[in-house]
């Protein structure tokens, strides 16, 4: 049978396996246990999942365009919020020392009206129109089509049918003007804020979209070597403009997310309560049921268990119930984020590492907090009061 | 010449302070042998159930010294001392201490994996204590399945299961009606106690006297008597 284990081992799984069978027969216990560790580790993963989602999502353009390197208004906060800079920021940039190339990426808002006569809201991104730096990729149309008469391209992401699902040929309207779509074309992120989104020239998004007087949304910068950019950057602000590579623009955008739209905050605060939440009531369960077997746990003493025993027997019990919640909490929240992308496709929530570490460290705390106050409490029992009776 | 099984001398035992304080043992002295099953009756609140205590390995005593077989167990470390009870003592509590999430066979086998014993030996050897005990077939029950004799056949099992040299059985028909009483404690003397056991029980109940080997008695903390019997 267990010829291959030590004496001590099996012995250890005697002891062990007592404390799993006082733990698990005590139904209604251990099913509150279940649920309050299992609740806790579900609200602490979709919260940060969710959270994660939306950032990587909050990045999407940057992502999609590709640039290593982003030229902006300081002020710029987050990529959706440009704030136009005027045409000769560009032609300084290019003559920047370092700099392979550099073009004007335009960024911004339109209505479209549909065929049906319906209106949508999409994100416009106007490629430079010489050198169509940060084109899409394509999966129907050629891209220098993007150069026909009111040509534009379409993203095929989750929000592709907010457009009616156009082809290659489809015509809407935009701002009044006509739009032919002649290409869809697939991006690696697709964006937060509900809104598909258009590709076309530099030249025509200016054209067809009312502006303020700077219409460079970024300049978007090929330095000639990596060793380039730190030159860059210092010699942009010196224009009194800030150059940022791609990290960190993405990085600028999710702390923006973060810590300026109070999102961050909110998010901090949920997964506190749900700690507290799930500490307390996992923390109170564990706590009652210690108590309620305080009795069991003096005449196991009496009888002769030695404290480091009933130690070991107390983390078992705690950290049995802990990961078996984990994991009843990790597999919930897989399957709802799971269902809600099946009715949702643009859905935010990605369950990823950090959030899975998070979650663990947080139902190792509460165990760790359960089990010591559950361990004081035994090692205090006097065999004798049992004894007694 | 009977073997000496606890020797007990000057034991004294004291709770609380000043105008609480209570002597529960008094300058105890005592000697136990192997082969004899000894009573210890008196008065509640005598120190009965203390002195129990202090020979067994549970209490402390604040003076004197209990020596099993030589060893003088209150020099012992904690493990130490748990590895005592858990390999000489069994205990038959006042009130069972019956584990209730736990069937019928795995409480008794309970000191036998504290002992590392294999979990199916310890089941199967729990079983046949629970044939001697005659409580055949009742293995998988839980313990509030059974009628308290029974449940105190049971406990008797556990404390019995690990053949334990010294057994300490505190009021062990107090919530027994006196047939039952009566019967289990003669199964006790019939059937556990041998020469190289020792049986300390204490009791309030006059019925089952005609098993002891020796009567002693206590009174406030102190022994005041032996009445020896022919067993
Ligand atoms: N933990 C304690 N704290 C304070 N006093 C105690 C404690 N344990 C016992 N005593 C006191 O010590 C004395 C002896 O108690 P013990 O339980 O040994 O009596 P007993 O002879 O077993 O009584 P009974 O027949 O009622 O079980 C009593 O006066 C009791 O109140
Ligand atoms: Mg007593």
């Amino acid at each position: 049978m267990w010829l291959c284990t030590s004496e001590k081992d099996q012995a250890v799984r005697g002891i062990l396996k007592l404390a799993y069978k006082l733990l698990v027969n005590d139904k209604a216990k251990f099913t509150a246990l279940l649920v309050g560790i299992t609740f806790a580790v579900f609200l602490m993963m979709f919260i940060t999942s969710m959270f994660i989602g939306v950032l990587s999502h909050a990045s999407a353009t940057v992502i999609n365009i590709g640039a290593p390197m982003w030229v902006m208004d300081p002020s710029v906060q987050a990529i959706t919020s440009s704030i136009g800079m005027p045409d000769y920021v560009l032609d300084a940039v290019r003559s920047l020392d370092g700099v392979e190339y550099a073009v004007p990426l335009y960024s911004g808002g339109a209505l479209v009206k549909l065929p049906d006569g319906t209106y949508q809201a999409a994100t416009v991104v106007g490629l430079d129109d010489t050198s169509l730096f940060g084109r899409p990729m394509l999966i129907e149309g050629k891209i220098e089509d993007i150069y026909a008469e009111n040509g534009f391209i379409v993203v095929a992401d989750a929000e592709y049918q907010k457009l009616e699902s156009p082809h290659v040929g489809s015509v809407f309207e935009l701002n009044d003007h006509r739009g032919v779509i002649v290409g869809v074309a697939k991006v690696t992120v697709s964006g937060l804020f509900g809104t598909p989104t258009l590709y076309t020239t530099y030249y025509r998004a200016v054209q067809y979209i009312p502006n303020p007087r700077y219409t460079i949304s970024y300049v978007l910068v090929q330095p000639k070597s990596p060793a380039d950019v730190q030159k860059i950057k210092q010699q942009v602000a010196a224009l009194g403009y800030l150059a940022v590579t791609k990290d960190e623009f993405i990085k600028k955008n999710a702390s923006y997310y973060v810590f300026q739209t109070g999102g961050g905050t909110n998010i901090l605060i949920m997964t506190l309560i749900s700690f507290i939440v799930g500490l307390s009531i996992s923390g109170q369960t564990f706590y009652t049921f210690i108590l309620e077997n305080l009795e069991r746990f003096g005449a196991l003493k009496a009888i002769g268990t030695k404290s480091s025993e009933l130690v070991g027997m107390i983390l078992f019990q705690a950290s049995f119930t802990a990961l078996t919640g984990y994991g009843l909490g990790v597999g919930l929240c897989t399957l709802l984020v799971y269902l809600a992308k099946l009715r949702l496709a643009s859905y935010a929530a990605m369950i990823t590492y950090p959030s899975l570490l998070l979650s663990f460290v947080m139902v190792v705390i509460i165990a760790g907090i359960s089990s010591y106050v559950g361990i004081r409490r035994v090692l205090q029992i006097e065999p004798f009061d049992i004894f007694r009776g | 010449m009977p073997k000496v099984a606890i020797k007990a001398d000057g034991l004294g035992k004291w709770f609380g302070e000043g105008e609480a304080k209570t002597m529960a043992l008094r300058d105890v002295n005592l000697e136990t042998n192997f082969g004899e099953m000894v009573y210890i009756v008196g008065p509640s609140g005598s120190g009965k159930t203390t002195l129990l205590s202090v020979l067994s390995g549970i209490l402390k005593p604040d003076s004197g010294r209990v020596c099993v077989e030589g060893i003088d167990i209150w020099n012992l470390n904690a493990d130490q001392l748990a590895d005592f009870r858990l390999n000489r003592v069994g205990f038959v509590f006042q009130d069972y201490h019956l584990f209730p999430r736990l069937n019928t066979a795995e409480n008794v086998a309970i000191p036998l994996i504290l002992r590392k014993k294999n979990w199916n030996e310890s089941m199967k050897q729990a079983a046949q204590y629970l044939d001697i005990v005659g409580l055949k077939g009742r293995a998988d029950l839980p313990p509030v399945k059974l009628s308290g004799g029974e449940q105190q056949r049971v406990a008797i099992a556990r404390a019995m299961v690990g053949q334990p040299d010294i057994l300490i059985m505190d009021e062990p028909t107090a919530s027994l009606d006196g047939d039952t009483g009566q019967s289990i404690l003669k199964f006790v003397h019939e059937n556990i106690l041998n020469s190289n056991r020792c049986i300390v029980v204490v009791t309030h109940d006059s019925r089952i006297y005609e098993f002891a080997s020796r009567i002693l008695k206590m009174e406030d903390g102190r022994l005041t008597g032996t009445e020896s019997r022919a067993a």
